[in-house]
């Protein structure tokens, strides 16, 4: 690599340089930090995601590839970089007061592990070669094992994060297995050639025995059906800020990656999206009829992330350009909606009171008016009832869908989320229509509440005006 | 594009239920709520003084691109099929304010500012000349119904309210799944007069026409899917079931009305003798259920359904008279069901008990009471000089050009009618006086009155002089029957 390819190379990834270089200076900062000033560590942290965010605006205009073909900084990594650096800010501002109440909060490795988590999905969004998706991959969840089990002693984070790690470092196997067939039939790991080795006619059954064995590692981590359960149990256990970055972050970085390797246009016109396809279904089936009967709030809201993944997934199906940016304005606007109604499921969190059961909210409409229709306006975007944002995702994916002549699947996609819509009207339900069994103390800090009221406007905002988003959306998936 | 009259009209409400968010006494509340509503029905007023009967055209029309990017436009307008129930949405949404003056007693901010809302997409609803807009329009409405019916509702209201949204929420889906396939093959538009003007293959007509009657066919609601109406009508307050049988049960001719028949015109043709069994099924069924219920206001739901059979038929006898007469029809059913509901409303509130059984000789208790629900319910049951009668004649004799048998039909229906209402009548205000085992009540105050004497007047004018409102519709109804007959005319 000559002495120019490297500039340009440090140039194109100038986001990720200063996103793990602040988490670097914040650990050994961290360290001489006395009691009282933690505080500084979520100015310093969310001081470092904006620079990142403000470096990657300027970089976004022209498509730079860097590090021979290992990454790349598109418009499409920029999308998904925005939606990352959204998850991580919003989590931040969530994590401050929860970390106290929870006793997590007072080192700085709590923030420098979702700085480098966020590092790791920015590499995912950006990457070319299956290598450094590996990287990317790897780098992301290892963070995200060890804050799952941040709560030294709580069993059930201790539980979640061993279940975690364990089916986590399975997939992840499966995946580099895939990789590695794919590197010894075809002599190369970057998604182009590899793209070309796939469609080549007749299809080599070993090349598909490794697509599967890679799409299987990264269904993983959006968590689709057969390779979800470990999701209701992880994201039950985890400390609920960490659960609201993970039913978002690593969720759009997987997309960004399923979304690279299997929209390239040459591996689209092969028949994968048959697989993908079942996929879809099955796991909006799943999370949607498994959630009905929960009723812990964070498991619900894992089958509802389950659901949700199915759905966006329905948008890879469909494929083109269409598909494709359908599935990034869904990441968008579930980032929104849903970093909303984790929000308020951290607010509840105070003194002892869990808040983590549905019917804690009973009569919670009575005392507290304003956060309840916030609540309302979360779970109705999450059902999909217009004028929310979540009505548009859904209604962008069916496009797609239908523009590709996938009517069928289209029906069964709208039946299935009338499934779901019943399970967050009832959480409606339990709010506002029944008696308050307690004294509500929610945890409302200034940051909480601008989290909330952010969140709500991206909400009801999108909803209202998408032609902007979705144009951005469009844009992004056209590469270039 | 002049004035944005239909904005306004649309806008003022929703203002109207942001304000209220900021309100906290009870008493500015319903002030507030019933200055906007008495506003938004001047303005309707307006634009029926504007309204131009001699054109078939959409008159005050808007329009302003919404997303671009997928042929989304903010486009309003009126014709003569949706002028009348702008109107009629203003004004039963003023009753509703006055009759939850006093019915509601918690949460009355939000109450009001949840029947703004719903007001305000009720009538964003008939206005909408966008599909995408009007399933915004359409969908969003659950939201609110959804907590009245649920929050403010009867001891079964949680069950009801769910039934409700399931119901409509699975019904309306399918349709957005062929309002998207009509988006593709219109040319990737949503415009609903381009959509319109298209000429679909039958294949796909009927296609689409099975999506849009599932989402129809639960808002009517027609037999069979007609089972969440009763639980929603009874859980409800009562300003929800007028506002439910006054407009929403609309919803579902009106969707008839707009897409099914102009959009799919051969598919309507060929499918229209289903239709009619369908509503002859609905009126002799409802009425029949009627007459069984001892609950008065399960009584007026289940003869809501047999009258939306007439609506459905006369809709679907696809000739001028069933047409018109049906529209017609719409427009009563709105005044007379809503009137009947504000009146189970009323005595309800002084006794808590809806049960029939319960109550004898009226007459002499609440003899104003009884003399306008005397009113009300012969114009239910359709008598000469009341606007059902006019509606009534008019799809019977449509109906029976259409289809001899599905007509006999509903002439058996009708007299199903007159027994139960009849029945009903007599079992409450006639007799000896007892009244939820008291024997004194508060007749009719004042207030009650102001929401009673708009309802009883329509009720005349359109039975003694209907010719203005049939001025209205007719141009509209002409047009339609052209483009679902091809260019040979209509009859």
């Amino acid at each position: 690599m000559t002495a120019a390819a490297l500039l340009q190379s440090i140039i194109a990834s100038l986001p990720e340089i200063v996103v793990v270089t602040g988490a670097c200076i914040l650990l050994i900062l961290g360290q001489l930090l006395r009691k009282g000033q933690e505080h500084l560590l979520v100015s310093a942290s969310i001081a470092i995601v904006l620079i990142a965010a403000l470096a990657t605006l300027m970089l976004g205009s022209e498509v730079r590839p860097a590090y021979s073909g290992m990454f790349i900084a598109d418009r499409f990594a920029v999308f998904f970089k925005l939606v990352f650096y959204l998850a991580t800010i919003l989590t931040f501002l969530l994590s401050r007061k929860y970390a106290d109440i929870e006793g997590i909060g007072s080192s700085s490795e709590y923030y420098v592990l979702l700085l480098f988590a966020l590092f790791g999905m920015m590499i995912m969004a950006s990457a070319t070669d299956l290598l450094s998706i590996y990287v990317g991959l790897e780098l992301m969840v290892l963070c995200t094992y060890v804050l799952t089990g941040f709560m030294r002693r709580e069993r059930r984070s201790n539980e979640a994060a061993l279940k975690y790690v364990i089916l986590g470092a399975v997939s992840t196997g499966i995946f580099l297995y895939g990789v590695s067939l794919v590197y010894g039939l075809t002599g190369t790991t970057q998604l182009d050639a590899m793209a070309q080795a796939v469609t080549g006619d007749p299809l080599d059954p070993g090349l598909l025995l490794a697509v599967v064995f890679i799409v299987a590692g990264l269904v993983f981590k959006v968590g689709a059906v057969p390779f979800h359960m470990w999701l209701p149990d992880v994201y039950e256990g985890a400390p609920t800020t960490i659960t609201a970055f993970m039913s978002v972050g690593p969720k759009a970085a997987g997309f960004a990656v399923i979304l690279r390797v299997f929209l390239n246009p040459l591996v689209a016109a092969s028949d994968v999206w048959i697989i993908v396809a079942v996929i879809a279904v099955v796991t909006m089936a799943l999370g949607s009829f498994v959630a009905l009967v929960q009723d812990n709030f964070k498991r619900l809201l894992a089958y509802s992330s389950i659901a949700h993944a199915g759905f966006a997934i329905f948008g890879v199906v469909a494929g083109g350009q269409d598909g494709i940016a359908s599935v990034m304005l869904y990441m968008l606007i579930y980032s929104f909606m849903n970093l909303g109604i984790f929000g308020a499921v951290i607010m509840m969190r105070n003194g002892d009171f869990s808040g983590e059961v549905i019917n804690d909210y009973a009569g919670f409409a009575k005392s507290h008016p304003g956060l309840a229709l916030l609540m309302l306006i979360y779970l109705f975007s999450l059902a999909g009832i217009p004028p929310t944002a979540g009505f548009f995702a859904k209604f962008y994916v069916l496009v797609a869908l239908v523009e590709r002549g996938f009517v069928m699947l289209a029906v069964i996609a709208v039946l299935l989320s009338a499934v779901a819509a019943y399970f967050y009207i009832r959480i409606v339900m339990v709010i506002y229509m029944r008696e308050p069994e307690r004294v509500f103390e929610p945890a409302l800090t200034p940051m909480v509440r601008a989290t909330l009221a952010f969140t709500a406007l991206g909400t009801i905002g999108i909803g209202l005006f998408p032609a902007w988003f979705l144009g951005l959306a469009q844009q992004s998936a056209s590469g270039g | 594009m002049g004035f944005p009259l239909l904005s306004l009209i649309i806008f003022t409400p929703a203002a109207g239920a942001a304000v209220l968010m900021f309100l906290r006494s009870d008493d500015a509340a319903r002030w507030t709520a019933l200055v906007v509503t008495v506003l938004d029905l001047a303005l309707s007023i307006v634009l029926l003084a504007g309204f131009d009967t001699t054109t078939h055209e959409m008159q005050f029309t808007e329009k302003v691109p919404w997303v671009p990017a997928l042929g989304i436009t903010y486009a309003l307008g009126v014709d003569g099929i949706s002028a009348l129930f702008v109107f009629l949405t203003a004004l039963l949404s003023t009753v509703s304010v006055l009759a939850s003056w006093v019915a509601i007693e918690r949460k009355v901010t939000a109450f009001m500012a949840s029947l703004l809302a719903m007001q305000a997409l009720m009538l964003g609803v008939f206005l909408s000349l966008d599909l995408f807009l009007f399933y915004v329009f359409w969908e969003a409405m659950l939201i609110p119904m959804y907590l009245i019916i649920g929050v403010w509702g009867g001891e079964g209201r949680v069950y009801a309210a769910f039934k409700f949204f399931l119901y409509t929420l699975a019904g309306s889906l399918l349709f957005l799944v062929g309002v998207i396939a009509l988006y593709f093959h219109g040319g990737e538009t949503f415009d609903i007069l381009a959509l319109t003007a298209l000429d679909l293959p039958f294949q796909v007509q009927s296609w689409l026409f099975f999506a849009f009657l599932i989402a129809f066919a639960v808002k009517v609601p027609m037999v069979p899917v007609h089972t969440w109406l009763p639980d929603a009508h009874v859980q409800a307050p009562t300003a929800g079931s007028i506002i439910l049988a006054g407009v929403l049960l609309k919803m579902g001719a009106y969707g008839f009305l707009r897409f099914s028949l102009p959009m799919l015109p051969e598919a309507s043709l060929y499918f229209s003798p289903l239709m009619l069994a369908l509503s002859a099924l609905a009126i002799v069924y409802g009425g029949l259920l009627a007459l069984a219920q001892d609950d008065l206001k399960k009584l007026v739901a289940y003869s809501s359904i047999s009258h939306m059979g007439f609506v459905t038929m006369g809709i679907f006898a696809l000739n001028l008279r069933g047409l018109e007469g049906g529209i017609l029809q719409m427009f009563n059913h709105g005044v007379t069901t809503g009137a009947l509901f504000l009146f189970v409303g009323l005595i309800y509130e002084r006794t808590h008990t809806r049960s029939i059984a319960d109550y004898g000789g009226l007459m002499k208790v609440a003899p104003v009471y009884t003399v306008f629900l005397a009113l009300f319910t012969l114009s239910s049951m359709a008598l000469p000089g009341t606007n059902s009668f006019v509606g009534e004649l008019l799809v019977l004799s449509g109906g029976f050009a259409a289809n001899f048998a599905v007509g006999a039909a509903a002439v058996l229906g009708a007299t199903l009618g007159a027994a139960y209402l009849l029945g009903m009548y007599r079992k409450v205000a006639l007799g000896p006086p007892s009244v939820g085992g008291r024997f004194k009540i508060r007749d009719v105050n004042a207030r009650e009155m102001v929401a009673i004497l708009p309802l009883a007047a329509f009720v005349l004018w359109v039975g003694l002089y209907p010719k203005p409102f049939l001025a209205i519709i007719d141009a509209s109804v002409s047009h339609l029957l052209t483009e679902v007959h091809g260019t040979e005319g209509g009859q």
